[in-house]
C-alpha cells in the first residue's frame, strides 16, 4: 500500500457492518498499516442505517472524517441511497444486491453488485453476508490479505465462538470468487 | 482525687462553636466514647457535612474529611471502598441528609455501603439562621415558613428512619432523642450497635438523633428539650427500626436479565 | 516488542488508567462515554479494583473525592452535561488539593444538546467550571494512542501536584478505534505514598482534608498557596506539537479531533505549495502560549486561523497570545457537526489568500 485508502461500510443494524469494518482495521494493523475505525453513533444507529469509516494508510492518519471515500460497501437500499454520491470518482461501490433492490446509478465509479445475503443464506447463515461483501471488497482492492482477516477473527472472537470461523472463511472466499468471476455492472 | 467527668479520648481540646443547649456536643461525645470503647480510633475516618457540624473535623480527633453539602454518604462510600478495613462514619444534619442529600443517603443505604451515618434531626437549618428543613414539623415557625409550616404550602415533614426502613441494604437503623439520661443511654447503645454492624461487615447503619436547636427555635435550652419530647417525639417515634440485615445472604443468585 | 491492540478511545482511557495504577472508578452513564464505565465494570474486578455505578454524577465525583482523600488513584468519566453536574465536586477537589482524573468525552451543547462530538466545554475546562480561583491540568488527546499516553500522564501529574486533572476528549475520539501500544501494568503499592491522606491515624497525628477557611485571611493564604502551585504548573506542564511551522505564513491552531482534521487539510494545501502550518496545544491548561508566541516572533506568520468544534473558545486564548501582532481568524462548527478536511482547507485557503480574514471572527 503506498497511499491512504478509505472505505465507508453501511447497512442495517445487525448486518454486521461495524464488525466488518473492525475486522478490516484489525487486519490492516496486523499488516503494519496505520488504521482508524470510526463508527457513526447516535440516533442513526437505531432503526436506520449504521455505518463506519475505515482508513488504512502507510502513514499517520489525519482526519478520521472522510467526505469522499475511495470505496463504499452498501449492504441495503438506504445505505446505497445515502452513500452512492459520496464515492470518489473512479472509486469502488460494493452493493449487496439481495437487499439493494436497485442498481447503481453512478457511471464514474466501479460498481460491484453481489447477492451477499443470498450467498450467506446459501452457505448456512445470513449473518455472514458482511463477510461475503468484505471478500468482494478485498478481491478488488487487495487492501489486506484474506489470511489477515482470518487471523483477526481468531483474535477478535472469544474462544467459544471459534467454531464460527470456518463459516466466516467460507463466506469470505465466496465473496472473493464472486468478485473475480461474476461481478459486472448489472444492466440498468 | 477521683475524676468524675472528662473529655473523652477521640475529641480534641478545641472549644466547639455550638450554641448553649445544642445537643451536637452530646452526639459528638457519644460517638467518641463508642469509638474508643470499640478500640478503632486509630483506623477511623470521619466525614463532616455542611451545616452546623461543618467544623466537626476540628472536634473529632480522627482523620477527617469535610464534604460538600449533602454528599457525605458518597464521600464515605469512596473512602470505605478504597479502605474497606477502616471504620468510616458520616455525620449529617437534616438539611444535608434529608433535603439536598436525599439521593446520596438512599443509594448508600440501598448499596448496603458498610458505613455508619449519624443523623442529627433538629427540624431546622441551624447554620444558615433558622430556615425550614425537610424535617420541620407542621405549624413550626422558621425564617422561611414565617406563618408556620403548612402542608398545602410547604409539604409534610419527612420521616427519615421510616423511609430508610423500606430500603434493603440497611443493616442497622434506630432513632432516639437526646433528651434525658435514659434516652441518651439508649442513643449511645444504638450508636455502638451501628458501629458494631459496620465492624462485622453487615452493611449500612444509621442512627437518627432527635436534637435541639434552641437558637433556631427561639427557645431556652430547657424549653427546647421539652419541645423535643412533646412535639418531635410524637411525630418521630423513637426505637430500633432494624437490627441485622434484612437479606444476610446478599440477595438472589447472579442472573442476567433480558 | 510491544503488542499493538485495536481499541476504542473510551476503552483505551480505561485500560490506560488501570495500567497507571488506578483501581477505583466511580461514574454514571451518559453517551458518548458509556464504554468507559462498561469497560471498567468488567476490567477493574480482574485487578482487585473497585467499580461503583453511582446514583448521579454528583455522587460519583464525591465518591472520587472520598477515595482521593483516602489516598488512592481514582477517576471518573462523563460527557458534557454530566461534567457540568460534577463541577462543585471538582472545585472541592481543587480546593482540598486532592488528585483525581476526570475524563470529559464532550458532546454538543448547551443544555441537553446532542450526543455528537463537540469542543464546546473548553471554557468550562480551562477557565474554572466550578466556583472559586482554581485550575485543572487539562489534556487534549487527538489519537487513541494519545488517549492512553495522556491518561497515564494526567494521573501522574495529578498526584505530583495534588490537583485534579482533566482529559478533554470528544465523542469521536471516544468512539473510534486505533491501534495502541499499552504501557505495562503498574501496581498501586509501587506508587509514591501520600502522607497527607486521611487513611486512619494509625499512631500518627490526625489529618484533615478540607477546603473551608472561616477566616478570610486564612482563606487568602490558602489561595496564595494554590496560585503558587498553578504558576509552577504553568512553568513545567505546557505541552504542544507543531507541524510545518518553520515556513508557515498562515498558522492553524487546533486541538484534539479538529487538529487531525486540520492536519489532513494542510497536507493537501502544502501539496499545492501553500506555506501553511499547524500548532496543536496538547495541554490546554497550562496553555502553551510561550511556544505559540515564539513561532510568531520569527516573523514569517502573517495570519492565524483557529478551528474548533465550538463557537469560538480557545480562540480567545490564542488572541491573547497573538496580542494583535497578526490577524486571528476563526472557523468553527457547533452542535455536534464535525468539519471536513475540505471545508477547513477552504477556510485556510481564504485566509492565505488574504481574503475573508475576518470570516467567522467573533
Amino acid at each position: 500500500m503506498d497511499k491512504q485508502y478509505e472505505v465507508i461500510m453501511a447497512g442495517f443494524g445487525g448486518q454486521g457492518v461495524m464488525s466488518m469494518g473492525q475486522l478490516l482495521a484489525y487486519a490492516g494493523m496486523l499488516e503494519g498499516l496505520q488504521v482508524t475505525w470510526m463508527p457513526s453513533y447516535g440516533p442513526e444507529q437505531r432503526g436506520g442505517t449504521a455505518n463506519c469509516t475505515v482508513i488504512l494508510s502507510p502513514r499517520t492518519i489525519g482526519s478520521p472524517v472522510v467526505e469522499r471515500p475511495a470505496a463504499v460497501v452498501a449492504m441495503n437500499l438506504p445505505s446505497l441511497d445515502k452513500f452512492e454520491d459520496r464515492v470518489r470518482e473512479e472509486g469502488l461501490l460494493v452493493v449487496n444486491a439481495t437487499l439493494a433492490g436497485r442498481s447503481v446509478r453512478r457511471t464514474d465509479v466501479r460498481a460491484l453488485s453481489i447477492p451477499a445475503t443470498a450467498i450467506a443464506e446459501e452457505i448456512g447463515n445470513d449473518r455472514v453476508a458482511n463477510m461475503v461483501a468484505l471478500g468482494a471488497l478485498l478481491e478488488i482492492t487487495r487492501l489486506v490479505r484474506p489470511d489477515s482477516v482470518v487471523e483477526s477473527l481468531t483474535k477478535a472472537l472469544p474462544p467459544h465462538r471459534h467454531n464460527l470461523i470456518p463459516l466466516n472463511q467460507d463466506a469470505l472466499r465466496r465473496g472473493m470468487e464472486l468478485a473475480r468471476h461474476g461481478a459486472r455492472r448489472p444492466a440498468c | 482525687m477521683r475524676v468524675a467527668f472528662e473529655r473523652p479520648a477521640g475529641l480534641t481540646d478545641c472549644p466547639t462553636h455550638y450554641c448553649p443547649g445544642c445537643t451536637h456536643g452530646i452526639a459528638h461525645r457519644l460517638i467518641a466514647e463508642v469509638i474508643t470503647e470499640l478500640g478503632v480510633a486509630d483506623r477511623t475516618i470521619g466525614v463532616a457535612p455542611v451545616g452546623c457540624s461543618v467544623l466537626a473535623y476540628d472536634y473529632f480527633d480522627y482523620d477527617m474529611i469535610q464534604a460538600s453539602h449533602g454528599r457525605a454518604p458518597a464521600v464515605a462510600t469512596g473512602v470505605k471502598r478504597a479502605l474497606p478495613d477502616r471504620t468510616v462514619f458520616a455525620y449529617q444534619g437534616d438539611g444535608d441528609l434529608a433535603s439536598i442529600g436525599m439521593a446520596e443517603i438512599i443509594h448508600a443505604a440501598a448499596r448496603g455501603e458498610n458505613i455508619t451515618v449519624i443523623f442529627i434531626n433538629n427540624a431546622i437549618y441551624g447554620m444558615t439562621g433558622g430556615q425550614m428543613a425537610p424535617t420541620t414539623l407542621l405549624g413550626q415557625l422558621t425564617t422561611t415558613s414565617p406563618a408556620g409550616r403548612e402542608a398545602p404550602r410547604e409539604g409534610y415533614p419527612l420521616r427519615v428512619a421510616e423511609l430508610l426502613e423500606q430500603v434493603r441494604g440497611v443493616a442497622y437503623l434506630a432513632r432516639y432523642p437526646l433528651t434525658k439520661p435514659p434516652e441518651i443511654g439508649r442513643a449511645r447503645n444504638a450508636i455502638r450497635k451501628a458501629f458494631q454492624t459496620q465492624l462485622a461487615g453487615k452493611g449500612f447503619s444509621l442512627v437518627e438523633l432527635l436534637s435541639t436547636c434552641p437558637t433556631g427555635w427561639g427557645m431556652t435550652p430547657r424549653e427546647a428539650l421539652r419541645w423535643v419530647e412533646e412535639v418531635m417525639v410524637p411525630y418521630y417515634p423513637p426505637g430500633e427500626f432494624r437490627d441485622g440485615p434484612e437479606d444476610p445472604g446478599g440477595g438472589p443468585s447472579r442472573k442476567r436479565v433480558g | 516488542m510491544e503488542e499493538l491492540v485495536l481499541m476504542k478511545g473510551n476503552e483505551a482511557v480505561g485500560e490506560a488508567a488501570i495500567r497507571a495504577g488506578c483501581r477505583f472508578f466511580f461514574g454514571y452513564p451518559i453517551t458518548p462515554q458509556n464504554e468507559i464505565p462498561e469497560y471498567m465494570s468488567h476490567r477493574l474486578p480482574q485487578v482487585s479494583g473497585v467499580f461503583v455505578q453511582a446514583e448521579s454524577e454528583v455522587a460519583a465525583i464525591n465518591m472520587v473525592y472520598g477515595a482521593a482523600a483516602a489516598g488512592v488513584r481514582v477517576m471518573t468519566s462523563s460527557s458534557s452535561p454530566g461534567i457540568s453536574l460534577k463541577q462543585e465536586g471538582i472545585s472541592y477537589l481543587a480546593g482540598s488539593e486532592l488528585p483525581a482524573l476526570i475524563v470529559n468525552i464532550m458532546r454538543g451543547g448547551p443544555g441537553l444538546g446532542t450526543i455528537q462530538p463537540a469542543q464546546s466545554d473548553y471554557f468550562q475546562a480551562v477557565k474554572g467550571g466550578g466556583h472559586g480561583d482554581y485550575r485543572l491540568l487539562v489534556y487534549a488527546p487527538s489519537t487513541v494512542q494519545e488517549m492512553v499516553d495522556l491518561t497515564g500522564l494526567a494521573l501522574d501529574r495529578a498526584d505530583h501536584y495534588r490537583n485534579p486533572a482533566l482529559i478533554l476528549g470528544d465523542g469521536l475520539l471516544g468512539q473510534m478505534m486505533e491501534p495502541v501500544n499499552l504501557p505495562p501494568l503498574s501496581h498501586p503499592e509501587d506508587l509514591p505514598v501520600k502522607p497527607w491522606a486521611t487513611d486512619g491515624r494509625r499512631g500518627g497525628p490526625k489529618r484533615v482534608i478540607n477546603s473551608l477557611y472561616l477566616q478570610a485571611e486564612a482563606c487568602e493564604e490558602h489561595n496564595r498557596r494554590l496560585q503558587a502551585k498553578y504558576r509552577e504548573m504553568e512553568a513545567g506542564e505546557q505541552r504542544w506539537e507543531a507541524a510545518w511551522a518553520d515556513d508557515a505564513e498562515v498558522l492553524v491552531v487546533a486541538y484534539g479531533t479538529v487538529a487531525r482534521i486540520c492536519r489532513t487539510a494542510l497536507e493537501g494545501l502544502r501539496d499545492r505549495r501553500l506555506a501553511v502550518g499547524l500548532f496543536r496545544p496538547i495541554a490546554l491548561w497550562p496553555f502553551p502560549g510561550p511556544a505559540l508566541a515564539g513561532l510568531l516572533q520569527r516573523g514569517r506568520i502573517r495570519a492565524v486561523l483557529v478551528a474548533e468544534m465550538s463557537a469560538g473558545q480557545m480562540v480567545e486564548d490564542v488572541r491573547s497570545v497573538v496580542c494583535g501582532r497578526v490577524p486571528v481568524a476563526f472557523y468553527g462548527r457547533t452542535g455536534g457537526v464535525v468539519p471536513s478536511p475540505e471545508e477547513i482547507g477552504q477556510h485556510v485557503t481564504a485566509v492565505y489568500e488574504g481574503g475573508a480574514i475576518n470570516a467567522g471572527c467573533l
